[in-house]
């Protein structure tokens, strides 16, 4: 047979293919990260982190917006991660194949490919002034849920089913029920995973700023209730770049942010490994 | 005779296939019974049927009757989950819970509502001793059972049914994921066990139906071609086709 390549070349220009492709994402990955750094840690000091904006930001520190986030993205996940957890045991064990779930899974795929910027629209038309919640905390969060809803069921939907069947066979066998079986064996089983889209979830809630645009205002000082108003990390992000008050400022902030989420995959991620390790005694 | 199983006339369907035809055999109390025959035969949809596992799948039918101790366990009113109870099953693959030994024999009672911390920890131990695991494990009841060699996970699961005091014991095909020093210990455990529990054992090697068992069921295309006395069936079997399979000449 004739061949232009011979299979040992064509094997290692594929193989080398592969390597720059994963290669050049790590790349953009640090390059990003590195330029935010570069840019924002200057600016950070712990007067930056723990004192309130001065002058719209233009001087003094982000602790409001800090908490705001913590708020919001607390919310959020408050409100997502039983709704999507608990639709996913479903959709995973207990709905069988039919209608209702085909509906189920088009609609938190349709869910996921919205623009945050809708969610944002919807989030001001129906938690913000429909539900009378106004700019505050809770719509903010509350809108940010619907956009983490559909990360956390899809995650965790495919975690459940990929438990081992064998675990649930021998645990009906013993004669418990479907309940006790479920709660007991299969979700901690997926909790792994679980956890992973929970954290997802929260990535897509956290650096959220379109969603957040319409609904949560733009206060300067410290949301204490959940009923006013606040400006999350993202927001102020945007508002320090877009109006023109302090570049230097809004890298700060995006480094900020950064941070924040990179220590919290990073800490999930070895709880995640740890709690793996010690339920599969390796 | 005191049979703790009777089966009279099973016929099993998945859709339209017809895996069990007029099965009937009765099962007596405190004893070993070998299912034997070649793959595919219906040893474990039988085995499957008699804890009820079977409903778990949808195409399922079946008619005839399954009675243990007398009651009839297809009748509307018989709880499932005690009936798995009163019948446990050890499967072909070890499949422990990825928790730790303790948990995965405090399992069973916890799900019937045992709560009390020293009677758990006293049937755990119990369970573990009568399962000849309690030695090799003691040291480490809170490590997870997915670090367990292949027979101790195997074992745990005998552990794992017998902490909920089952009347029956199922095992499908238990030593063949196993090797052979394992295997020698399961069958061990066995014949220690066999004075407390009716156990029914699937297995595809003859000479560990002999080795095992007292009766013993010969299954061919989903009908009992022959079963009685492990022993007789083994030295002279009445018929052409359980010599056949006994002696390996197909299966």
């Amino acid at each position: 047979m004739y061949r232009i390549l011979s299979p040992k070349i064509s094997q290692k220009i594929m193989k080398s293919i592969f390597w720059v492709s994963g290669l050049i994402t790590i790349f953009i990955l640090l390059i990003i990260i590195g330029y935010i750094l570069l840019k924002g840690l200057p600016v950070i000091n712990l007067e930056f982190i723990f004192a309130e904006p001065i002058d719209s930001g233009r001087a003094g520190g982000i602790f409001p917006m800090i908490i705001s986030t913590a708020y919001v993205t607390l919310i959020a996940l408050l409100v997502a991660t039983p709704l999507g957890v608990g639709a996913a045991v479903y959709l995973a064990e207990y709905a069988g194949e039919g209608r209702l779930v085909a509906a189920i899974r088009f609609g938190a795929e349709t869910l996921s490919s919205i623009p945050s910027i809708i969610f944002g629209l919807f989030g001001l038309a129906f938690f913000v002034i429909y539900l009378d919640m106004g700019w505050s905390v809770l719509s903010g969060g509350l809108t940010l849920a619907l956009m983490a809803l559909p990360t956390i069921l899809a995650a965790s939907e495919v975690s459940i089913e990929s438990v081992n069947k064998s675990y649930s066979e021998g645990s009906l066998a013993l004669g418990a029920t479907k309940w006790q079986t479920v709660y007991q064996v299969v979700v901690p089983a997926a909790m792994p995973g679980i956890t992973t889209g929970v954290i997802l979830g929260m990535g897509r809630a956290i650096a959220e700023a379109a969603a957040i645009l319409y609904t949560v205002g733009a206060a300067l000082a410290i949301p204490i209730s959940f009923m006013d108003p606040a400006r999350p990390l993202p927001l102020h992000l945007y508002i320090l770049a877009t109006e023109g008050i302090s570049l230097d400022n809004a890298y700060g902030t995006a480094a900020v942010l950064v941070i924040i989420i990179l220590v919290i995959t990073v800490v999930t991620n070895t709880l995640v490994d740890r709690y793996t390790k010690k339920m599969m005694g390796r | 005779m005191d049979y703790r199983i009777e089966v009279e006339d099973l016929n099993v369907y998945f859709d339209e296939l017809h895996i069990l035809k007029d099965v009937s055999l009765k099962i007596r109390k405190n004893m070993v019974t070998a299912l034997i025959g070649p793959s595919g035969c219906g040893k474990s949809t039988f085995i499957r049927t008699l804890n009820r596992m079977n409903d778990l799948i949808d195409t399922f039918r079946m008619d005839g009757t399954v009675l243990l101790d007398r009651e009839n366990i297809y009748d509307p009113k018989v709880d499932v989950v005690e009936l798995r109870k009163r019948v446990g099953m050890v499967f072909q693959k070890p499949n422990p819970f990825p928790k730790s030994v303790f948990d995965n024999v405090a399992y069973g009672l916890k799900v019937h509502g045992e709560t009390d911390k020293d009677v758990l920890n006293e049937k755990v131990e119990e369970s573990l001793k009568a399962a000849a695991l309690w030695d090799e494990v003691k040291e480490k009841l809170d490590k997870s059972a997915m670090g367990l060699s292949g027979g101790q996970q195997q074992r745990l699961c005998i552990a794992r049914t017998i902490a909920v005091e089952p009347e029956v014991i199922l095992m499908d095909e238990p030593c063949s994921a196993l090797d052979p020093i394992s295997t020698t210990k399961i069958e061990d455990l066995i014949h220690r066990l066999k004075k407390d529990y009716t156990i029914i054992i699937v297995t595809h090697n003859m000479q560990q139906a002999t080795r095992v068992s007292k009766h013993t069921a010969f299954f061919l295309h989903g009908e009992i071609i022959e079963s009685g006395p492990t022993d007789r069936i083994f030295i002279e079997p009445c018929d052409k086709r359980t010599e056949d399979y006994i002696t390996g000449r197909f299966g």
